[in-house]
């Protein structure tokens, strides 16, 4: 048969890698900068834009969607295109897909110093944000599709499953959690509420973990790893096994993020049991991946390539190992809301995600730019300090959440908290917050020595855009094997293999999420709790504004280390008119489900002012930018308050027509309540329109509604 | 208080969700391990040597 001659598109490709490694360093930077202001909270300075509150939302944004993700758009595009031999479907879309993404990047890096958040990890940005994310992602999704139509090659490789896989679940994620009601065009409330919502959002948190951290990497993984040991993948079987057990179970284990919080109890343990099944599929695909290198181990010693990719799968192996552990009740009692699972996390993004991008760069960038590495020392080097930095990174973190966890659970004889202060159970953590920021430290210093070996090496070649190539065409009609079974049938049938793939996922979601949300007796309510004030409700935008929840839960766990810090635990019932919740998932500061009423208004307005004056040693950032003092404007913005209070009416909270009517008088006279009283202190002068009034107000509301209840029945 | 836990705990034909999920999770496993068995040897050669074709950027 004649054989066509084509062109591999190289410049997609190419824009992609340096893409995420210029993100990739400003994701590393954005780290170190956050671990430092743990340690030294006055790094922001008068600068409300570098709280950590806002930039740690922007450092996983940049990790996630920045550096991983344009280095695996940069890996699909190039494996795509060679496995199906065949040029991309569209160069327009391709390019629509790269600046498109580019811009959503810098608009995360814009909007969320800004405040403009919508509190959902990893689902921060605001509603047009998110509309601008499913259309290129719709785009990259088309270009892929249509090129697989268009292929030369009959059968579709495993690494092409694990791509429709990410490219399906992605989409559906993202649309589901991001569902959302503006109000105007930065500020949008989730339509889900307390449980619900916290059950969507960790669906979408765990799975955007699986589904753009994991799939997409381990095709790459599938691609680049016999490339560049030169050999078949170990067992072709097995991978075909890894990757429908693991997508099948993958979609369940969301609920394993909220294990002892209201969530329901039969949701928490779905999560638990999908989550310890996850270990076979992973471990295969880790164990698939390693033993590829069987009877090429000595090429090791010499390849950079290859020891990044060793440690990158090792990395898989563990933190898919760790996750099931943690999923655990036990285990999960211990390090939730601790450093543990910063730990966790970091072993997967730079060890795993961060470690096959790099070792793919190491071995594309040569190949596109026609040379050699420029050096293979300074690879190896980087290989080493990148390696020190990840554990220098992790064990500290390790230490510090069982330090942390053990000194929250440890009682007296006469059963008081040993260390009733929260703040005690952080200041022990200083040493191990400096050894993380040198592991950062050192994971970046890497990182740099690698950006100048990439530059040498593209400055010594020259840069091939349009990769010649010859294949023949796919004619006639496939002629059916004896023996023909099913799956063979969807490895040459791309449309079937999406729609498997789409039942698959969906299966899981649908049995968690559906009964939580329509089955009312989940969430059994509580007739005591109310829709917050106008006022509190604008005091809760600026929680979320100042992202409070990076850094504290509202959730108090049914353990009496818990209730006895502090109070009642968190009912289910609580959080029916929260949109969105706000549970937060790491303790660095204390829970503050129960705050309401736990210090008087002026202890909040000193402490938000200068939180060491109340908690010396306090971590915590200034908030001077609430306060209307020396010449700085912190009027609260009531202008769009109306639309907030009607966008929740929409959403079921039930806000009376009337009190919609009379909202700004209540709201003055809340705010009028809170400042006479602070103004009573006489170091304390404070209009009741400025921003602190409105914050002391919902700190002060959070979690009294039981409280009122449980009076009124001991009376 | 002991009324939410009992809550949680009692909802009725919850119980049913984890054991269809798991009996599903099972046969479709068993499913593609029957199959994936039952490949012939040939065919995943060739699936397994795909990535080490079409590529013709071998070094200079």
């Amino acid at each position: 048969m004649e054989l066509e001659k084509f062109y591999y598109d190289n410049r997609i490709v190419r824009n992609f890698a340096i893409a995420a490694i210029v993100f990739g360093v400003v994701a590393f930077l954005a780290g170190l900068w956050v671990a430092l202001e743990l340690r030294f909270p006055e790094l922001n300075g008068p600068l409300s834009y570098i709280t950590f509150g806002r930039l740690r939302a922007l450092h996983t944004n940049a990790a996630i969607f920045a550096f991983v993700g344009n280095a695996m758009f940069a890996g699909i595009y190039y494996s795509l295109q060679r496995l199906l031999k065949t040029r991309m479907a569209s160069d327009l879309l391709s390019k629509i897909h790269f600046w498109g993404w580019q811009l959503i990047i810098v608009s995360a890096a814009i909007t969320l110093p800004l405040g403009l958040t919508t509190s959902k990890e990893y689902a921060e940005l605001e509603w047009p944000i998110d509309i601008a994310i499913a259309i290129i992602w719709v785009v990259f999704g088309v270009n892929m599709i249509w090129t697989i139509l268009k292929r030369r090659e009959r059968h579709l490789y495993v690494a092409i499953w694990f791509y429709i896989a990410t490219f399906i679940t992605v989409a559906v994620l993202h649309i589901f959690n991001s569902l959302e009601l503006p109000v105007h065009f930065w500020k949008s409330y989730s339509v889900y509420s307390g449980v619900q919502d916290a059950l969507v959002q960790w669906w979408y948190g765990h799975n955007a973990v699986a589904f753009f951290l994991t799939t997409p990497i381990l095709g790459l993984m599938y691609y680049f790893v016999p490339k560049a040991a030169n050999r078949p993948v170990y067992s072709y079987r097995l991978s075909i096994i890894h990757f429908w057990a693991l997508i099948f179970i993958y979609i369940w284990a969301g609920p394993h993020h909220l294990i002892y919080t209201s969530l329901p109890d039969w949701a928490q343990s779905l999560g638990t049991v999908f989550s310890i099944m996850l270990i076979f599929p992973s471990w295969g695909g880790m164990i698939n991946g390693l033993l590829t290198l069987r009877g090429a181990w000595d090429k090791v010693r010499d390849s950079a390539v290859l020891k990044f990719f060793v440690v990158a799968i090792t990395a898989y192996g563990m933190s898919t190992l760790e996750g099931p552990l943690l999923s655990t009740k036990t285990l999960n009692s211990i390090a939730h809301y601790t450093d543990w699972i910063p730990a966790h996390v970091h072993i997967g993004t730079l060890g795993w995600n961060g470690f096959l991008a790099f070792g793919m760069f190491y071995y594309l960038f040569p190949k596109m730019y026609r040379t050699s590495l420029f050096s293979e020392k300074l690879a190896n080097a980087h290989f080493w300090i990148g390696t020190l930095g990840i554990l220098f990174w992790a064990l500290p973190m390790y230490v510090s959440g069982f330090t942390q966890s053990l000194m929250w659970k440890q009682f007296n004889p006469d059963g008081t908290l040993v260390y009733g202060n929260f703040l005690e159970t952080v200041t022990q953590l200083f040493p191990f917050f400096l050894l993380r920021a040198i592991g950062g430290f050192l994971y970046l210093t890497g990182a740099l020595i690698f950006v100048y070996n990439m530059i040498k090496t593209a400055a010594s070649g020259k840069f091939l855009a349009e990769e010649e190539a010859e294949a023949a065409p796919l004619v006639g009609e496939y002629k059916k094997h004896k023996g023909d079974h099913w799956h063979r049938l969807i490895e040459r049938k791309p449309v079937q293999m999406t729609i498997w793939v789409t039942i698959v996922i969906l299966i899981g979601g649908v049995i968690e999420i559906i009964p939580t949300i329509t089955v009312s007796s989940n969430i059994p309510t509580i007739e005591a709790v109310k829709p917050y004030t106008a006022l509190e409700l604008e005091g809760r935008d600026l929680y979320i504004r100042e992202g409070c929840n990076a850094c504290h839960s509202q959730m108090v766990r049914p353990f009496r280390s818990e209730t006895a810090r502090y109070g009642e635990y968190s009912k289910a019932g609580e959080f029916v008119y929260d949109h969105p919740f706000l549970w937060g998932s790491k303790r660095t500061g204390p829970d503050l489900h129960r705050e309401g009423g736990k210090y008087p208004h002026s202890w909040h307005y000193n402490h938000m002012w200068d939180p060491r004056s109340m908690s010396p040693g306090s971590i915590m950032p200034r908030y001077p930018w609430l306060f209307s003092v020396d010449g700085n404007d912190a009027t609260l913005d009531l202008s769009h308050t109306e639309g907030k209070l009607k966008a929740m009416q929409k959403l079921g909270v039930p806000y009376s027509d009337e009190y919609i009517a009379s909202w700004q008088m209540e709201l003055e006279a809340q705010a009028a309540a809170i400042a006479e009283d602070l103004n009573k202190d006489p170091n304390i002068e404070v209009a009741p329109n400025e921003e602190i009034i409105a914050l002391i107000a919902y700190l002060q509301r959070l979690g009294t509604d039981i409280k009122n209840v449980e009076v009124v029945e001991n009376q | 208080m002991l009324k939410y836990i009992k809550h949680y705990m009692s909802v009725d034909g919850l119980e049913i969700f984890p054991l269809i999920s798991f009996l599903l999770f099972f046969t479709f496993f068993l499913l593609v391990l029957f199959y994936v068995m039952r490949q012939d040897k040939k065919h995943i050669q060739e699936m397994s040597n795909l990535p080490l074709e079409g590529d013709n950027t071998d070094l200079p």
